[in-house]
């Protein structure tokens, strides 16, 4: 039991934090107390979270600096809209419907983590990040100048209006700059759930073999080759991982809007991602989650602030950089870390199970 | 590189009977035949040679910058060679990377230590062991049975070496903040869960005082024993050289000057004078 907790406890805290605040959530959502616009921010929350989370196994864990995790999620979010729009008419319920479309982007995301990781992972450190920069705006170019059409043949691609070619009655889904027309499957559950499952695929995979290869490559990468470990393999499954997590996500994105265009998916928000990843700790799971959710509910909550909002969010980033490296705030943590550790030990002294541990506080 | 710099009475290379009487008739471990390597103009190893028994301790000394490390580079193919062949088990090594020739069974220690800092000993030595564990990247996503059987069985692999290297009491500590003697042989430890037949020790004492280097000699001869495979060392302190190895190979400019037996290599005058430079007898 104590070795357990002492090797699991942290991923343990990571599931209960996300367990209890959707609990949390929900409950104050049926009670009536959220407001419309709150609501509206949950699922984006769910989707930033999976996405910071899956940007921490490239960054935090491979030790791979990349600014195009948007272009992933942008193409998960057109193929998951594409998807959703598809399969219209012929499976009616929509949860299910919006399971396969997240699946799809998914799918679609990580062949394009495979086609980029080829060339890309060959890179080192600056380089890596120029040119991951440069293939997320390739990708939201490429989905920003794509028109999909849907008629009795199939589906029609094009990179201009005219030569879409839709038969009669044929209906455009992705209108290049225009965006695309989605439509609010996306439900809060359904975010929940994929949270759940993007912190069971990231957990699972840093402590298992792959995990310990890939932190070994991140440590130091010419010890890791000489006990065998093929480098380009692993910060590829890594990779690629990611790109298929950000996919689900983007796809779990684009279906919460009415509309969806591929602005949206560009440096800004690879950016933002990152610094979700960097304030809550490089390779510190739990960190993402509680960045990527503060960080995102901070600028929308100083909307009446209006213009000194992003102010006020760069002040905020940089008083956390600086109190989590002083040695007093360390301390502080500790204190409470230690008092948490405590308190859950005495929960379980009382139900009788720890009788040999230490008596006093 | 200036010709007049190499010893003018050079040794003559004979392809000595070192092996051990359990290693005759038996293919060598390691086969390098006439291996060299050019950095531009620079001709860093050239015209090395030297067969390696099954369970022999071999020594490669030589004065500083002679290209000891190099040869060992070349060994793992870090470097691929300019010229020659290396023949591990009897299969070539041409082309192969670095991981691929540890999978033919070739493990190294490193000069400047190079562990898994941010991780626990344990797990150092559990990513020494990646290729033998067997699951599937499935069974880890998913926690499948076969996950929770191969980490059992990792795990108790991981602390038997890290007990025989006695380590045990360590596990849990992380690499990175580890004594300095206590890095070097986390690193033997790690090598050694690759499953190799031969280990690489690149100074392996460098750093130690007397008495650590006192045990790293039995630990050396522990290791070969147990495993039954082959060792090769870089190392500076004759002491442990002379008492450990079987066979000694020198190198000086990337050239090898003399190849023999401790007695052999300590009487040698091509040794000694590369060593403390030519008496002055004009």
């Amino acid at each position: 039991m104590k070795n357990w907790l002492k090797k699991n406890g942290k991923n343990f805290a990571t599931y209960a934090v996300v367990i209890i605040a959707f609990i949390v959530m929900q409950v104050l959502s049926n009670a009536g107390v959220l407001t419309r616009s709150v609501k509206g921010y949950l699922i984006p929350i769910c989707v930033y979270i999976v996405l910071a989370v899956s940007l921490n196994l490239v960054v935090g864990i491979s030790g791979e600096l990349s600014l195009g995790h948007a272009g992933f999620m942008g193409v998960g979010a057109f193929t998951g809209v594409v998807i959703a729009a598809c399969l219209k008419g012929v499976i009616d319920n929509d949860i299910l419907r919006l399971l396969l479309a997240m699946a799809g982007g998914g799918v679609v995301a990580g062949v394009a983590g495979v086609l980029i990781g080829i060339p890309v992972l060959r890179l080192r450190g600056d380089y890596l990040a120029i040119v991951t920069l440069a293939f997320g705006e390739i990708l939201k170019n490429i989905i920003g100048n794509l028109y999909i059409g849907k008629d009795a043949l199939g589906l029609h691609f094009a990179f201009k209006a005219e030569n879409l070619h839709l038969a009669e009655g044929g209906k455009k889904i992705l209108e290049g700059p225009m965006g695309a027309a989605g439509e609010k499957l996306a439900t809060f559950g359904v975010g929940f759930a994929l949270i759940l499952f993007t912190l069971f695929v990231v957990l699972n995979m840093v402590n298992s073999k792959e995990g310990r290869a890939i932190k070994a490559i991140r440590d130091n990468r010419i010890a890791a080759e000489s006990v065998g470990i093929n480098v380009t393999a692993f910060k590829m499954k890594a990779f690629v991982t990611a790109a298929v997590l950000a996919g689900m996500a983007g796809a779990l994105y684009g279906l919460n809007f009415a509309s969806v265009s591929a602005t949206k998916f560009d440096f800004n928000t690879s950016i933002d991602i990152l610094v979700f990843v960097v304030l809550g700790g490089m390779g510190n799971i739990l960190g993402s989650v509680i960045a990527a959710a503060v960080l995102y509910v901070l600028p929308e909550a100083m909307r009446s602030l209006y213009d000194y909002r992003m102010i006020l969010y760069a002040i905020v980033l940089i008083v956390v950089m600086l109190m989590t490296w002083s040695p007093k705030f360390k301390q502080m943590v500790q204190i409470v870390t230690a008092w948490i550790k405590d308190s859950v030990r005495k929960l379980f002294k009382k139900s009788g199970k720890e009788v040999g541990l230490n008596e006093e506080r | 590189m200036k010709k007049d710099n190499y010893p003018k009475h050079m040794v003559e290379v004979t392809t000595t009977n070192l092996m051990r009487e359990q290693d005759k008739g038996k293919l060598p471990v390691l086969d390098v035949r006439n291996l060299g390597i050019d950095f531009g103009g620079l001709t860093a190893v050239d015209g090395f040679n030297m067969t390696i028994g099954p369970t022999e301790i071999s020594g490669l000394i030589g004065p500083n910058g002679a290209g000891k490390t190099t040869i060992f580079n070349l060994l793992t193919s870090v470097y691929q060679p300019t010229r020659g062949s290396i023949l591990v088990n009897g299969i070539d090594t041409k082309g192969m990377t670095t991981a691929k020739v540890n999978r033919l069974g070739v493990a190294r220690t490193f000069q400047n230590i190079r562990l898994f800092t941010d991780m626990s000993a344990l797990d150092n030595v559990k990513v020494g062991m990646h290729n033998s564990i067997k699951c599937g990247f499935l069974s880890s996503l998913l926690r499948l049975p076969p996950y929770f059987k191969a980490e059992k069985e990792a795990n108790k692999r991981a602390m038997e070496l890290l007990e025989f290297m006695g380590l045990a009491d360590i596990a849990d500590v992380k690499a990175g903040s580890l004594p300095y003697g206590v890095q070097r042989r986390l690193e033997i430890a790690r090598a050694l869960a690759t499953n190799p037949s031969i280990i690489l020790l690149d100074e392996p004492a460098a750093g130690m005082n007397p008495t650590e280097t006192e045990e790293l000699m039995h630990q050396i001869r522990r290791i070969r024993d147990t495993f039954q495979i082959a060792i090769f060392l870089i190392e500076h302190d004759m002491n442990l050289v002379m008492n450990v190895c079987e066979g000694i190979v020198v190198v000086n400019y990337g050239r090898i000057i003399a190849k023999g037996t401790p007695e052999q290599i300590k009487n040698n005058p091509a040794v000694i004078e590369a060593y403390l430079g030519k008496k002055e007898t004009d």
